[in-house]
């Protein structure tokens, strides 16, 4: 690379013009697709699509897939994109890419040649096999099924909708929707379903989980003497973290068409559950990957200086970490972040330091591939921080901890990128990708199954921090889908209640 | 296996029913920013998109999440000068050394939600107000219209315009042209076999039987030549070209005396944006002319006529004295179709109503295609509106109304909606 005489035109190498082609398109895929799998990524196929801006901010609205049920928000979500694409003030993303097998990749008509290659060896060799080889999403998310399920809970709405009335299916979602993110099972894994299998069992669900509500709010009257003397047995047994599912299975009042919509929301904040656990560690493999192709393919001279600069422009913007005391903090860059970290793991493995050795005695020395393979397929962000992040990162980030106390009038400093601080500041940045910790943790706590059939939820605090003030609108929400009042306790660590909340019984007119 | 799929042709509005469901819910907001939009704007400016906006508080979707309080430790990139340990101010109002912005969900962001209303949005909720018939409301959306015209022959074109005169002379023709060679040896050699035969040739002789073969051949080809050929087809050709359109004016004219408060002015305005409306559908160029009287008419600009203030008494003759001067001396000679549209609280002066009455009948009907008149009021008519109600007799020309609330100018227009030929 140093020597300064030209190089001789690789056969293959792609033309330096900013237009694309299909041909072109297609030529660059290909040689991506050699590169990749000399570095051994194991991917679903791929399937790139061309599409225009407008569809491009079509798919942001619909959580980026490819087909979704109609709803304001999705609207509401659109007119902001819209907005903001027209007057300028921000370019649409480059990419997206949905989990699904085949692997769908945008590619919007617009982007020049050097962008697309960008985006398919980010998205559609880097995400792609993320999705196939991250256990999360091995776990919780079934690619073959996904946009077939889509359709299918499309369809379901839309004929609820003839059915009910747009207006009882819109209120419906709007109260699932504020409690989507409680709609997810940490650790119980749910069964796959093919398209086929769901709608033959969604009938027969229909009718069993209705038999099985009535079950649960048996009026007969039973013996007295018997029942007055044991205490009420706890219902639910154990808590339940999924709201969703609780609600879904055991509210008393609601039809089975509402049962079924319930669960389509549930299924669909379960499918992007990983997604919002492996944010760094996605996006950092995927730019990690895009850079060492497009590197190894400009060092094969199939692609150009032009090409480079163009690419090499867009990269730094992408992994641009702005300092604390900026104006364009906001946060830490996941893209950022994670390609740091990647590439520090290849380079602990390639040239350790003596620090390396001593951090990071089973990996410093070892082969690359297979340790970020490693890495990339056994990780969440939590675990995958606490246990790659290196002092180096540490010095280079300048990473410091506050510690924002509202017993204390000030902010101390708990510790910074020094060696008193680094497991420190390893284990705390760990600790802040933990979703357990982001979210406030609530759970349904109790049924009265013998009087006012109210609903309890606790919520555990962390860190004795408090609940946003959309806690008393959202549990309306729940208090709609449940039929009956709705508590909701605060509960210090200690176990002690500290505050509650409440909301009585939404009256409901028969037969609406 | 890879497949590379064109998208962009594909269905680009899929956002289109999320969309309306949105505008659905929020109704009641965008159609208050609608009326105000309505105020704020110029009669011949009301055919934009509108930009509208909504409280975010309103918009919100809520869930549950961390409120600022409790501890929150959080780590930062781009240390500078801290060391462990260190005390620090807390910042005011976020920012600085951002502490757990996680959690600030509920920060109250007073920005409103704004997006834009498209042309077609902002008039259907222009038109709930006005309350129009759908025909009607097609009519005043309707782009452009168009005529077929004639306009030549096409080499492509649907089976039902072929054109048979045409598709056959050019067969002729080329028929004549293909096989201009072959008909002309054909000639020479039956010439030379005739002269052959009359100096005496034999019929065996090698020449004769050479040109009777070459007779045959020849016309062989010909008879191969084909009578019609898809090429020969010709089709009528027809092009859309936008309806000629002539030229309009447009006179409003208020009453701007002390009783027309601010609300009977914004009835009033919707009176004139509807008769813009329809008028623009109907004639390319519009003109449109304020007039506004109290005891003396004076010609004014559009934000003169709607947002100044006068007092005193009201004589109606006086605008109806400049409209027919200005008609006179601007848009007289045919050349112009004038449409009048007056509003007024319904008082006069007493003497004044009959004059009103003969100046209309006699001097100012003849030369206006439709006069339509509107009085906001909802108390007991007065002497103007007597003597208004003899008009239509005369001429059927002539539409008035008393209108409390927009809803009730649309029967205004009844007539004139009527008349426009489709």
């Amino acid at each position: 690379m140093n020597d300064m005489t030209p190089k001789p035109r690789h056969p293959r190498a792609l033309p330096e013009q900013s237009e694309w082609t299909f041909e072109l398109i297609e030529q660059a895929h290909q040689e991506i697709r050699r590169v990749a799998e000399g570095f051994g990524l194991d991917t679903y196929p791929n399937q790139l699509e061309i599409i225009t801006a407008e569809q491009m901010m079509d798919a942001y609205t619909s959580v980026g897939m490819p087909v979704s049920y109609n709803h304001w928000s999705f609207g509401k979500h659109f007119l902001s994109t819209e907005k903001g694409y027209k007057r300028g003030q921000m370019g649409l993303a480059y990419e997206i890419v949905i989990n699904s097998n085949p692997c769908i990749a945008y590619l919007m008509e617009e982007n020049s040649l050097t962008m697309q290659a960008l985006v398919i060896a980010h998205a559609a060799y880097g995400h792609n096999s993320f999705f196939k080889g991250n256990y999360l999403f091995r776990t919780w998310t079934d690619a073959d099924a996904i946009v077939d399920y889509m359709v299918f809970a499309k369809n379901y709405i839309a004929e609820c909708e003839q059915r009910h009335g747009i207006d009882a299916v819109e209120l419906l979602l709007d109260s699932c929707h504020a409690i989507q993110n409680y709609g997810v099972d940490r650790y119980k894994r749910p069964a796959k379903l093919s398209m086929a299998q769901e709608r033959a069992r969604q009938k027969e669900r229909e009718a069993y989980m209705q038999s099985q509500i009535n079950e649960l709010w048996r009026t007969l009257p039973r013996r007295e003497e018997e029942e007055e003397e044991k205490a009420a047995p706890r219902f639910p047994p154990e808590p339940e973290e999924n709201l969703l599912y609780f609600i879904e299975k055991y509210a008393p009042l609601l039809e089975p068409w509402q049962r079924e919509m319930v669960r389509i929301v549930r299924k669909i904040s379960q499918y992007f559950y990983p997604q919002r656990q492996t944010q760094v560690m996605n996006e950092g493999w995927a730019t990690f990957w895009h850079y060492t192709i497009l590197n190894q393919l400009y060092d094969e001279g199939v692609v150009g200086d032009g090409f480079m600069m163009e690419f090499l422009k867009s990269h730094t913007n992408v992994v641009y970490q702005p300092p604390v005391n900026s104006p364009y903090y906001s946060g830490i860059n996941p893209y950022a972040l994670g390609f740091a970290m990647m590439t520090d793991i290849r380079r602990i493995c390639e040239h350790p330091t003596a620090e390396d050795r001593e951090w990071f005695p089973d990996i410093a020395g070892s082969d690359w591939r297979k340790t970020l393979d490693f890495a990339m397929r056994n990780f969440k962000d939590e675990s995958f921080i606490a246990q790659y992040l290196s002092p180096k990162l540490i010095r280079d980030f300048h990473f410091f901890a506050v510690l924002d106390d509202d017993n204390n009038e000030k902010l101390a400093i708990s510790a910074i990128h020094d060696d008193l601080g680094y497991r420190y500041v390893r284990q705390q940045l760990a600790e802040q990708y933990n979703l357990g910790n982001r979210e406030p943790n609530i759970q349904v706590w109790s049924v009265n199954t013998r009087d006012d059939r109210a609903l309890t939820l606790r919520h555990t605090q962390f860190q004795r921090r408090p609940l946003n003030q959309q806690a008393g609108e959202v549990l309306k929400h729940v208090a709609r889908l449940w039929g009956f009042d709705v508590h909701l306790e605060t509960v210090s660590p200690s176990g002690e209640i500290v505050s509650s909340l409440e909301v009585k019984r939404e009256k409901r007119a028969r037969g609406s | 296996m890879t497949y590379l799929i064109d998208r962009r042709l594909q269905g680009k509005n899929k956002s289109a029913v999320n969309r309306e469901r949105f505008l659905r819910r929020y109704k009641a907001q965008i159609k208050d920013a609608v009326g105000r939009a309505i105020k704020g704007r110029s009669i011949t400016d009301i055919e934009n998109g509108e930009k509208v906006s909504i409280p975010v508080k309103d918009v919100g979707e809520p869930s549950f999440g961390h409120a600022h309080g409790g501890v929150w430790e959080t780590i930062n990139p781009g240390n500078q000068e801290y060391l462990k340990g260190d005390q620090i101010n807390r910042p005011k109002g976020g920012g600085g050394a951002g502490r757990g912005k996680a959690g600030n969900s509920d920060q109250l962001t007073e920005d409103d939600f704004i997006f834009e209303l498209s042309r077609e949005e902002f008039m259907n909720y222009f038109f709930e107000d006005l309350e129009l018939p759908n025909l009607v409301k097609t009519q005043l959306t309707a782009t452009t219209e168009f005529k077929n015209q004639r306009a030549g022959y096409n080499m492509s074109g649907t089976p039902s315009n072929i054109h048979v005169l045409r598709s056959l002379r050019g067969a002729l023709g080329r028929r004549i042209a293909v096989g201009g060679s072959s008909r002309k040896r054909v000639i020479e050699a039956e010439r030379e076999l005739e002269e052959l035969l009359l100096e005496g040739a034999p019929l065996d002789a090698p020449r004769v039987v050479e040109l009777k073969k070459l007779i045959h051949h020849l016309h062989t080809r010909l008879l191969a030549i084909p009578f019609i050929d898809p090429f020969d087809l010709r089709y009528s050709n027809r092009i859309k070209v936008p309806k000629p359109m002539t030229q309009a004016v447009m006179f409003c004219i208020m009453d701007v005396s002390g009783s027309m408060d601010e609300t009977r002015k914004d009835t009033a305005k919707r009176f004139f944006i509807l008769l813009y409306l329809f008028l623009k559908r109907a004639y390319d160029k519009i003109d449109v002319v304020f007039i506004r009287h109290h005891t003396a008419a004076a010609e004014v600009n559009e934000e003169e006529f709607f947002h100044s203030r006068e007092s005193g008494g009201t004589v109606v003759s006086s605008a109806l004295h400049l409209l027919d001067k200005i008609i006179e001396e601007r848009y007289g000679g045919g050349s112009w179709n004038s449409y009048v549209a007056q509003a007024s609280d319904g008082d006069n002066w007493d003497n004044d109503s009959v004059l009103c009455r003969q100046l209309l009948v006699n001097t100012i009907m003849p030369k206006v295609q439709y006069y339509t008149y509107v009085e906001i009021t909802d108390g007991p008519p007065q002497n103007l509106w007597e003597q208004y109600s003899q008009i239509p007799d005369h001429h059927p020309h002539f539409a008035m109304q008393k209108i409390v609330t927009p809803a009730d100018i649309y029967p205004v227009f009844r007539e004139l909606f009527k008349k426009q030929p489709k």
